[in-house]
């Protein structure tokens, strides 16, 4: 049964500065209807409906409510039905959601989980290091069990991605956080000249100066609202409210997040304007739902006119918890009494005591909580136990034995502020511990970045606005000069300190909480130091602190006092844990944009479509494997290889990359670049290209045809060619040589005309090409025109037989296709895709660079030996090819059949020795028509390789879980090269 | 409820044995000092002292335990490699691994979930099947799997992935994950208490060297003679051989990888694609875990950068397009010291008494176990190089005999 829900809460006009009490919103939570208003967060509308308890806790599944309503803590994550982990006092209410609790057994109320509560005696902090592995491999049956109360919220399995995308912003200054502090910066910054790109979070800019109070009069704020009006209207600001700076990366590049958009902002100057996060105060039970932070109870009222409690009490340790006070007494709502940890006679403290105690509110000063005492409705608060704070030699943090109960349904609490750290340390920012003022500053930041207002430590209004103008200034200046020191402004008038330096009271019950989001309490941290975890990383990696979804924004200060004190150390020296990007949490869809997929086709696409081609893929390109359905695949691969073999056949080639390598030293860069000579290279021939890297390993492989004495035009693989070309430019640049290398692998179209008719198909198209055999013999390059297109031809001979490279400008790939198609009907030709092209190759006896190659291999163990200029002084490798041919060979590419009927060898089995050790593998197999067997290429042992050897492959398909196959000569088909050269 | 937590939970105040004591005072001489207290090195020392009885070995750590890559790596642990080499060793390691939790008393939380990489290309195929053969050949779990069996293993999986769809899988039933911390800490409190010196924020800075032998150590806490060093320093190895002269071909780059917020259980197996240049797996505590490829250009920096995260991620989404929705909560990097043959470097160096445990790459969390025993072995033997580690000399690549396995640590490191 479900706690009824408390009555409404609104407070009047002119409390709720964000909604719209015309504009219903009507929503669900946990199945119960909610009413809100437009401009409310799921979280305050909830709130105003008397819902309290907003969720579990992460471990112990305790009842939790609102902590900061600023989206700094895990207290307020629901679920939707397509997200999980909502941050509730973010996400606007809106019209139809449907809200439920997470990470409950049950449901919220009544969360059968929460019997762990009571069991937290025996989960001490990292109990899961020191059980559940007795006796062994009984982890395996443990983890599942454990492993099903691990995370949050569910995620919709069936959720697909919706529309989200990425802008570029260019700025010279971005502010980020427009609370007084900003907007000052933004209008300074703006007056003098720069453009402005002002970031705010929230939906609306003003930041404290829509919630805070500043002053006992309350007047404060509404003084320095106008600056709102001035900024929104500055013709050199870009306002974007509702927009998210998730980190600070190198050179001011900011990520900011705003909708369903990714906006990636370069800013010449940075202005961090990005506020504190209010602190807990951590004594026991400081987590029960109605105690809240000072600022999220001010922001409740201010913003949503919601009022936190009926009866509240204050535990503070500055003057904020008194202005808090006030605005609860504004509210029409009792305060019990002002709890103040500062001692009686502190005497900043003096002024605002006497202003409070003369509204009639109790003040107990050099007091604090030893514990607040559940029982109200919806786990709230019902009481707490005030008691006075002992004087040295007692402990820090030690309380009186005996106290007052007070009676209230909320507590506010602050122990002071942390800088909001994050972007700045993100910055190359440290932060150091002040003692005086016992708090965390920034410091060591990069030049083009400002810190102003409360992260910079100031925390008056008159100092928050004085230092973001001057921060704006300074950037506006040094936009201009470069130089930031000119406008350094005259030190701020003293503030009194802000912070709390103990704000820590054990209980001997425990239960007290530094870190919400990960259910820690003060003795799992001082327990990770004495089981000798001290560096706060590692107490931080052994307890699990700030490493929860909010990532330990209200931690991380109480838990590096505990651990200095611990450790006897300081604060700075303890420090806290890395501040790593996103700020706050971010989707994956953010991020990843758009889904581009970058693809290619060649200019012949459609045409394979519409011959019914199955594609694959060859990097960004897809390119035809075999043309018909799949069902028939192996005989068609077939019939494609014996229409090359006995007539004509016709293959796109235009993804082969092509590069154009003209001017005084392009043979020279050649030379030093491929492992072949090309100086004597005639004008009018191609030659084969071998490319190695340093170690003497193959990488790339083309043809190189010289087209003039100074101009080649060189094609490399598809998958290499952009390595080849970054890697041309890159030594044509450091040896200083004088060649244009262009990449023109898009701007040409290919084909492979081939087979003992391509001559005949060819003679048809063309009309000024002397085709005979003596005019244009095997590895010539000519110009003319094919079906009227200007081409480069070159008769290359890849499948191994008479054929023609046909390179035309990539637009006219159709005709060519067309033309080449209708001439060579008659003949039958037939196109033919990438297998019945590795099959004919492999039939000759070709290598492919990657797949018959690895990263190891090198020319003289692949066979390849006659590809290396042996008289050239340098190429890029030789040294290492040199010393690589003078040692035994470890290995050794060789071909091997066997006979057709038994079970086929896949590429990538191995070839075992008599010993059964591992000698290689295969790289290419395939059942030749042609010669009818099996045949492959395989890497094995040098004394393997002799021909006629019998090579053991290793098959678990096989009797025995070996195939034997027979070493021959390469090539297995036309070894004398009689076809190619016809 | 195991009873030691029954116990501890029921007592009024409970006993705290420490897993360290607080840091012992710098010696003025050891006789094995190891520099990096990562797990490597703690490693190191825990089975010098457990399996050799040497226990006057000082580790030298710049920071805190276990606080380099150590901390930073993704818990990937699989012995699928391709060269024989590198399979065997790893075998060796996974092996140590699924006993160490009882060895230490110390739960490092090893969790055997098996690990799936998707080959999208033909050549992808080809390369894996190679790598099943071999792991098959020479003990380990691996098999080649088709879609189908991909769909039945991994139902929230999307096979069809732009322009590259996956044609099949290498499942390797023996890839697993462990709680990485745990490992470290598990090594160094068994090497603490066996009395081993472990001396955090204490940095080495120089050498003394004589007759090609170390002799001291300048640290930032003063000077210290060592009997012999070993260099465990992932990240920073060039760094320090370069100190002493020594030439290895170590290129740094930063590696990064992120988490979101934990959700619900939905993902056993720890999935990768080498075409994608991502993997995935579910943390303990219900996190996504999502890493890929180094970052292209070298650097000693382990700052977060947008634009690999902004690939990272949308890969991330091609294979499970549902976590458009999750949020991610964290995005770190740690150091790689790669080599051009993507193996590691272990064991003699020019200098007489210096060992080398180098140039880890992205795969050095899974070797922890067996690095340290094989290093323990090589120190206590005065320097007789193990079976197991020989192919990972540094003199290979003087000889040409590198151990290549690039294929086989990109994207699943």
């Amino acid at each position: 049964m479900n706690a009824p829900p408390l009555p409404p809460a609104r407070l009047p006009a002119p409390w709720g500065k964000l909604i719209d009490r015309a504009q219903p919103v009507r929503f669900s939570f946990e199945g119960r209807t909610i009413d809100g208003l437009l401009g409310d967060t799921i979280a305050s509308a909830l709130l105003a409906n008397g819902h309290w308890l907003l969720s579990r806790s992460f471990k112990y599944h305790r009842p939790r409510g609102p902590l900061s309503l600023a989206g700094q803590d895990a207290n307020t994550l629901v679920q939707l039905p397509e997200e999980a982990n909502i941050l509730a006092d973010l996400h606007p209410a809106s019209p139809g959601l449907l809200v439920t609790g997470q990470n409950y057994n049950g449901s919220l109320d009544r969360d059968r989980d929460a019997i762990l509560n009571h069991f937290s005696r025996l989960m001490p902090v990292g109990f899961y290091y020191r059980a559940f592995f007795k006796p062994r491999g009984i982890w395996k049956h443990w983890e599942p069990f454990i492993r099903k109360k691990a995370g949050l919220g569910q995620l919709d399995l069936d959720f697909r991605p919706r529309y989200h995308d990425k802008a570029y912003l260019f700025t010279d200054v971005a502010v980020i956080g427009s609370g007084p502090a900003g907007l000052a910066a933004a209008l300074a910054a703006a007056e003098a000249g720069a453009k402005v790109l002002l970031i705010e979070q929230e939906t609306t800019l003003g930041g404290s100066l829509n919630w805070a109070r500043f002053g006992a009069s309350g007047l404060d704020a509404e003084k320095s609202r106008p600056l709102i009006g001035q900024v929104a209207a500055h013709p050199n600001i870009r306002c974007l409210a509702n927009a998210t700076c998730n980190a600070w990366f190198a050179d001011n590049f900011l990520p900011v997040i705003s909708g369903a958009r990714l906006y990636k902002v370069r800013a010449r100057q940075c202005i961090l304007a990005v506020g504190a996060f209010d602190q807990p105060v951590i004594f026991r039970n400081n987590d029960l739902p109605g105690i809240l932070l000072t600022s999220a109870a001010q922001r409740l009222m201010r913003l949503h006119a919601v009022a936190p409690g009926k009866r509240a009490a204050i535990l503070t340790g500055n003057d904020d918890g008194y202005l808090a006070a006030l605005d609860l007494l504004e509210a029409g709502i009792p305060v019990a009494a002002v709890i103040d940890m500062r001692p009686e006679n502190d005497p900043h403290a003096a002024p605002i005591r006497q202003t409070i105690s003369q509204k009639g509110v109790r003040v107990i000063p050099g007091a604090a909580i030893h514990e607040a005492i559940p029982g109200g409705p919806h786990s709230r608060i019902a009481a707490i136990d005030v008691r006075r704070i002992l004087e040295p030699p007692h402990p820090k943090g030690t309380l009186a034995p005996q106290g007052e109960r007070l009676a209230c349904d909320t507590l506010l609490m602050s122990a002071g502020y942390m800088p909001a750290w994050q972007l700045p340390c993100q910055a190359g920012g440290k932060l150091h511990y002040d003692d005086t003022r016992a708090r965390f500053a920034l410091t060591g930041l990069p030049e083009t970045l400002t810190l102003a207002g409360s992260v910079n430590g100031l925390f008056s209004l008159p100092n928050t606005l004085a230092d973001g103008e001057a921060a704006g200034k300074r950037a506006a200046a040094a936009l201009q000069s470069g130089n930031t020191d000119t406008a350094t402004p005259p030190p701020p008038p003293p503030e009194p300190p802000v912070n709390t330096p103990w704000p820590i009271f054990p209980h001997p019950k425990g239960k007290e909480f530094i870190d919400y989001d990960e259910d820690l309490q003060i003795r799992d941290i001082t327990n990770a130091t004495r089981y000798g975890y001290r560096d706060i990383q590692l107490v931080k990696r052994f307890s699990t602190l700030g490493m929860g979804p909010l990532q330990g924004r209200q931690s991380a200060l109480a838990a590096a006092r505990l651990v200095a004190e611990a450790t006897g150390r300081t604060l700075t020296e303890t420090g806290i844990a890395t501040a790593r990007p996103p700020f706050m949490p971010e989707k994956l869809a953010h991020i990843a944009g758009r889904a581009f997929t970058p693809y290619r086709h060649s200019a012949m696409h459609r045409r394979h479509l519409e011959a019914g081609a199955q594609f694959m893929p060859a990097g960004a390109w897809l390119r035809p494997a075999y043309y018909g359905k799949p069902a028939a695949r192996e005989r068609l691969i077939q019939e494609e290889a014996a229409a090359v073999r006995t007539g004509v056949g016709l293959i796109d080639v235009s993804t082969l990359g092509g590069l154009e390598i003209r001017g005084p030293d392009a043979v020279e860069l050649l030379e030093r670049t491929y492992t072949f000579a090309f100086a004597k290279q005639p004008i009018g021939r191609s030659r084969y290209a071998l490319m190695t890297a340093e170690d003497g390993v193959i990488i790339d492989d083309g043809v190189c045809c010289r087209l003039g004495q100074n101009h080649f035009y060189l094609t490399a693989t598809t998958g290499g060619v952009d390595r080849v070309y970054r890697s041309l430019t890159k030594w044509n640049a450091q040896w200083r040589l004088d060649v244009d290398i262009a990449n023109v692998s898009a701007a040409w179209a290919a084909v492979n005309l081939a087979g003992p008719r391509s001559r005949e198909v060819l003679a048809k198209v063309s009309r000024d090409l002397d085709l005979s055999p003596q005019g244009f013999p095997y590895l010539a390059v000519r110009a003319g025109l094919v079906a009227e297109i200007p081409a480069r031809l070159i008769r290359v001979g890849f499948v191994g037989e008479l054929g023609y490279e046909i390179h035309i400008p990539a637009r006219y790939g159709e005709h060519l296709w067309d033309a080449l198609m209708q001439a060579g009907a008659p003949l039958g030709i037939r196109p033919f895709g990438v297998e019945s092209q590795r099959l004919l190759r492999l039939e000759k006896g070709h290598v492919i660079v990657t797949q018959d190659t690895d990263g190891m291999t090198h020319p003289a163990e692949a066979g390849m030996g006659w590809a290396i200029g042996r008289k050239k002084p340098y190429f890029t490798g030789k040294r290492s090819i040199q010393i690589l041919e003078a040692q035994p060979p470890l290995r050794k590419l060789v071909g091997f059949t066997l006979p057709r009927g038994g079970p086929v060898p896949l590429e990538g089995q191995l070839i075992l020795d008599e010993r059964n050790h591992i000698t290689g593998a295969i790289t290419s197999c395939g059942d030749s028509g042609t010669l009818g067997k099996i045949i492959g290429l395989a890497w094995c042992a040098p004394s393997q390789s002799a021909i006629g050897t019998q090579l053991p492959i290793r098959c678990e398909s096989a009797p025995g879980g070996r195939l034997l196959a027979e070493v021959v000569a390469l090539p297995f088909y036309d070894p004398d090269n009689k076809r190619q050269e016809l | 409820m195991p009873f030691s937590l029954l116990r501890y939970g029921l007592s009024s105040e409970p006993r705290i044995v420490p897993d360290f004591p607080p840091p012992p005072p710098l010696r003025d001489a050891y006789d094995v000092v190891i520099i990096g207290g990562g797990g490597h090195g703690v490693a190191t020392a825990y089975y010098l002292a457990k399996r050799h009885g040497i226990t006057n070995v000082a580790i030298l750590e710049k920071g805190y335990l276990g606080g380099g890559n150590t901390a930073r790596n993704t818990a990937v642990i699989r012995s699928n490699y391709l060269t024989p080499e590198s399979v065997k060793f790893y075998i060796a390691s996974v092996e140590l691994f699924r006993g160490l939790s009882n060895e230490f008393d110390f739960n490092i939380m090893y969790s055997e979930r098996g690990q799936l990489t998707l080959a999208h290309t033909d050549g992808a195929v080809r390369a894996f099947r190679q790598r099943a053969e071999v792991n098959r050949h020479l003990g380990a779990r691996s098999e080649m799997l088709d879609r189908q069996q991909i769909k039945e293993l991994v139902p929230r999986l999307n096979l069809d992935t732009p322009h590259q769809p996956v044609l099949a899988g290498l499942w390797h039933i023996d890839g697993a994950t462990a709680r990485h911390d745990a490992v470290a800490w598990g090594y160094a409190r068994g090497a603490v208490a066996r009395g081993v010196d472990f001396h955090p924020l204490t940095e080495a800075e120089d050498f003394l060297v004589e007759k090609n032998r170390v002799t001291a150590i300048k640290t930032n806490r003063g000077t210290i003679k060592c009997g012999c060093v070993v260099q465990a320093v992932a990240g920073a190895s060039a760094i320090l051989l370069n100190k002493l002269g020594i030439r290895a071909p170590i290129h740094t780059y930063p590696l990064q990888a992120m988490v979101t917020q934990p959700v619900k259980p939905f993902l056993t197996p720890l999935v990768s694609s080498s075409a994608l240049h991502c993997y995935i797996q579910q943390t303990g505590r219900g996190e996504i875990l999502i890493g890929g490829g180094s970052d292209p250009y070298p650097l000693y920096s382990s700052r977060a950068t947008i634009d690999l995260k902004e690939g990272l991620l949308a890969h991330a989404l091609e294979m499970f397009p549902f976590l458009a929705n999750a949020k991610l909560m964290r995005q770190w990097a740690g150091i790689t010291d790669m080599t051009p043959d993507y193996s590691p470097i272990m064991g003699l160096s020019p200098i007489d008494n210096y060992y080398l445990d180098a140039g880890w790459g992205t795969y050095g969390f899974k070797a922890t176990p067996i690095c340290g025993l094989t290093m323990a072995e090589l120190i206590a033997s005065g320097g007789k190089v193990p079976e197991l580690i020989r192919p990972f000399s540094l003199d290979r690549f003087s000889r040409f005999h590198q151990i290549n396995e690039m294929g086989a640590t990109a994207a699943s490191h």
